[in-house]
């Protein structure tokens, strides 16, 4: 169903290590904090999380930095299924969706009618996006098509809701497995793939992404769909997040340069991105007590 | 757009789906530590001669075009002087020294140019016209690194040539070229110091700059008079180095052209040589590679240094199955090369080295398209002063083209197919030239099998363009005789006294 693709890891290291030298000052670096910070889904995904924890979120999510009221609002914030009617009802007169993760994260280890189940009360509760995991045990031992049969399904579950494949590439054990699942979970329906839950390290890497890309604009060769990407955790400070927006421009052109195409799941981004914002806007740096921890 | 007001933010449709042109802002890297003199004289016995106008010719900055110093063209009075500086020295101080003591000097260099080697990366772009990026990460520290190696063999010479007793040669004529001037000379200067020669060496005449620096360093760092000259000029003046009587070894980098009349003149001649000279690489891609990181391989092998590079792999044999997606991958990839002023750190693609190998190249691409080749050039405008060629890419080309045969030395690649491994080796070995070729495949046994068929002094295997002081670089056929770096490379430089010469 799916061709195994040769990766050459050395490669694709050498690859990033030259993206990672571009140099982006000035106007050029503005914009791209601009677009890190409308790219971005604020995330809260613990077990301890509360209504009080998820309204500050979504505070945050609407006005990042009061002090300056024009700075832009992130694309999403992302939480677990039964925070999802609080979320939406805070943010119903925004334009920021809300994302949810769904069947059975982080681990993936249920039922398929639950993860539909769990699929269907998220997006009944209003989630405009949700994040769903493989099950990376049946992708490991080689059933690719019971994979593959549930990503189709979940999909039909979504609706109109969007949908976003973590791979969970931490798991995965190698690049080209990397490559093989993403071009699964487009061919499945995925409407963006991503990597990782956030509670597995290794999470997102630079090399896992590149090749995540190329599966990416090679989908998009073949068949004309524009499949999104989203990197998640590990991605904690502007200069990193630039170095994403420079591998993303250069494998996939200018028209994944945008939220409908391309996000970051992260949770201490933002202050970084913020501080930076307020750096070149007025030639100093803040001190990170100035910003919000939420 | 950070001047959006919120109510537009507020609009799903006008927040989600910006088309965003984000293009690189200019980031030029620092030049004021970077100094250097309108004139330089020549480096002769630990100083410089004086500077004399009449006798001088100017640099240019192949980057806009504009004269930036002018340096002496040494003539045959100025030759001798040089090589009696580098004779004196050999049978003086120098020749005495331990090998302890020749590692303390070298080490001493190779530390100062890890000091200095932002100036030196400025320079070098700045005289050649080679993108920061290249001179920063790759010139510059890999000069540092052949100090470094050589330094660690001066002492232990008895250990390279186990049993036999190696002196050295005395003074060697060393002559390099202008695609990577300091680069060069460390892989010259180093072993021959490391092995107790002196040296006269001559920079190419149109990237003298970083040479001329070096002096300055060695003075520095108090290197004995006379053990290194460096003299300026073009061919004549070479040629005045090649003919002195009293040299006793000649190392030529450059043209197979200049190559073969250095030969015929010192045929006559008791006279050790080495010579590393042009290229024809081949770039075998097998249908079973990881073609994304083939294709960056592509990108490295034949745009690396504007193209500007003997071992550069400037013909793409590519196996029938996956020519049409290679080429297409390899157009989108060049759509994000960035060409432009070589002291931006953004800059992938810089300044051809002169207006005659700028001619050089629009000859040859000509020259393709007349015999029915189609070219591929990149987009995008380039700087309107200044010498600079797109990358380009010439298909529908034979064995018989001229431009597979010859070599352009320049940005510019040549893309043949092949159906089976034999023709591949077959097509990539029919070149009298015989320097670099690279196998991209996933399969390691056939890039033993393929390996070990292709007469060329250097295969890559799933890389291009990989330089190490521990492994050797040179010829067969045509490209030249001799190896430079490693063990291989002190062989260059010695004389083995009980084994009846080398």
């Amino acid at each position: 169903m799916i061709n195994r693709i040769p990766i050459d890891a050395v490669g694709i290291q050498e690859r990033v290590t030259r993206i990672c030298t571009r140099s982006i000052k000035r106007e050029s670096k503005l914009q791209a904090l601009d677009l890190a910070l409308r790219m971005m889904d604020l995330t809260t995904l613990e077990g301890s999380d509360s209504d009080g924890k998820v309204r500050q979120l979504c505070n945050k999510a609407l006005l990042p930095y009061t002090e300056l009221p024009n700075i832009p609002s992130v694309a999403a914030v992302c939480v677990y299924p039964n925070r999802v009617a609080l979320a939406k009802n805070i943010l119903k007169n925004s334009s920021i969706s809300v994302a949810s993760v769904a069947t059975a994260f982080p681990s993936g280890m249920s039922s398929l009618q639950i993860k539909l189940d769990d699929v269907e009360y998220a997006v009944s509760e209003g989630a405009d996006e949700i994040d769903m995991v493989i099950s990376r045990g049946a992708f490991l031992s080689g059933e690719y098509t019971k994979v593959y049969d549930e990503i189709a399904q979940i999909k039909q579950a979504c609706g109109s809701a969007h949908l976003k494949v973590i791979l969970e590439t931490g798991e995965l054990g190698s690049l080209e497995n990397i490559r093989m699942a993403s071009d699964l979970a487009m061919k499945a329906g995925a409407d963006f793939i991503k990597t990782s839950t956030g509670k597995i390290s290794p999470a997102a890497s630079m090399p896992v992404v590149l090749v995540m890309l190329q599966a990416i604009r090679d989908n998009y060769n073949s068949t004309g769909v524009k499949v999104g990407m989203k990197p998640a955790g590990g991605i904690r400070s502007s200069k990193q997040a630039i170095q994403y927006l420079v591998m993303v421009k250069e494998t996939l052109g200018i028209d994944w340069l945008n939220p409908s195409l391309f996000r970051f799941g992260a949770s201490s981004l933002a202050n970084d991105v913020l501080m930076q914002w307020v750096k070149e806007k007025t030639g100093r740096y803040q001190s990170l007590n100035y910003f919000s921890n939420d | 757009m950070s001047e959006k007001k919120i109510s537009d933010q507020t609009n799903p449709e006008n927040r989600k789906s910006i088309p965003l042109d984000w293009s690189y802002a200019e980031a030029l890297e620092n030049t004021s530590h970077a100094t250097f003199n309108k004139s330089y004289g020549l480096f002769i016995n630990g100083s410089f001669t004086n500077y004399d106008e009449n006798q001088s010719f100017e640099s240019i900055n192949p980057a806009n075009g504009e004269a930036i110093y002018r340096c002496t063209e040494a003539s045959e009075s100025d030759v001798d002087s040089a090589v009696k500086a580098a004779r004196a020295a050999f049978e003086g101080e120098w020749g005495n020294y331990s090998g302890t003591q020749r590692s303390h000097y070298l080490y001493r260099i190779a530390r100062m140019l890890q000091e200095r080697a932002r100036e030196f990366a400025v320079l070098e772009s700045m005289d050649g016209g080679k993108p920061i990026r290249e001179s920063r990460d790759v010139d510059i520290p890999l000069a540092a690194a052949y100090f470094f190696y050589y330094a660690g063999w001066a002492d232990k010479l008895a250990f390279a040539f186990p049993g036999k007793h190696p002196k050295p040669l005395g003074v060697c004529a060393q002559i390099i070229p202008w695609n990577f001037p300091l680069l060069m000379l460390a892989w010259k200067i180093a072993p021959a110091l490391a092995c107790g020669n002196t040296v006269v060496l001559k920079p190419a005449e149109t990237t003298s700059l970083t040479a001329l620096k070096f002096c300055e360093l060695l003075k520095d760092i108090g290197l004995p008079n006379g053990v290194v000259n460096i003299i300026t000029g073009a061919g004549s003046t070479g040629e005045y180095l090649v003919q002195h009587p009293d040299i006793d070894k000649i190392a030529f980098t450059g043209s197979t052209g200049v190559g073969k009349s250095i030969q015929r003149s010192i045929a006559k001649r008791q006279i050790s040589a080495t010579f590393e000279l042009g290229g024809k690489g081949a770039y075998i891609l097998f249908d079973d590679a990881a073609l994304n990181e083939a294709v960056e391989g592509i990108v490295n092998a034949i745009f690396f240094n504007q193209g500007h590079v003997c071992c550069a792999g400037s013909r793409l044999l590519v196996q029938e199955g996956v020519a049409d997606r290679v080429i297409d991958l390899l157009k989108k990839r060049m759509q994000h090369l960035i060409i432009g002023d070589p002291l931006d750190k953004n800059t992938d693609i810089g300044a051809v080295n002169s207006r005659t190998q700028l001619d050089t190249i629009q000859r040859y691409v000509d020259t393709g398209i007349k015999e029915g080749a189609s070219c591929y050039e990149c987009s995008g405008t380039l700087p309107n002063k200044g010498f600079y060629f797109p990358p380009t890419l010439l298909t529908g080309v034979s064995q018989s083209s001229t431009v597979v045969q010859e070599e352009i030395f320049g940005p510019v690649l040549t893309i043949q197919t092949f159906r089976t491994t034999e023709e591949a080796i077959e097509k990539a070995n029919n070149t009298p030239y015989g320097l670099a070729n690279g196998i991209w495949t996933d399969k390691g046994s056939k890039i033993f099998h393929v390996g070990t068929k292709l007469k060329s002094g250097v295969v890559w295997s799933n890389t291009y363009n990989k330089f190490d002081p521990t492994s050797p670089f040179g010829g067969y056929k045509e490209s030249g005789k001799g190896r430079e770096g490693g063990i291989s490379g002190l062989h260059a430089y010695v004389k083995l006294e009980n084994s009846g010469g080398m």
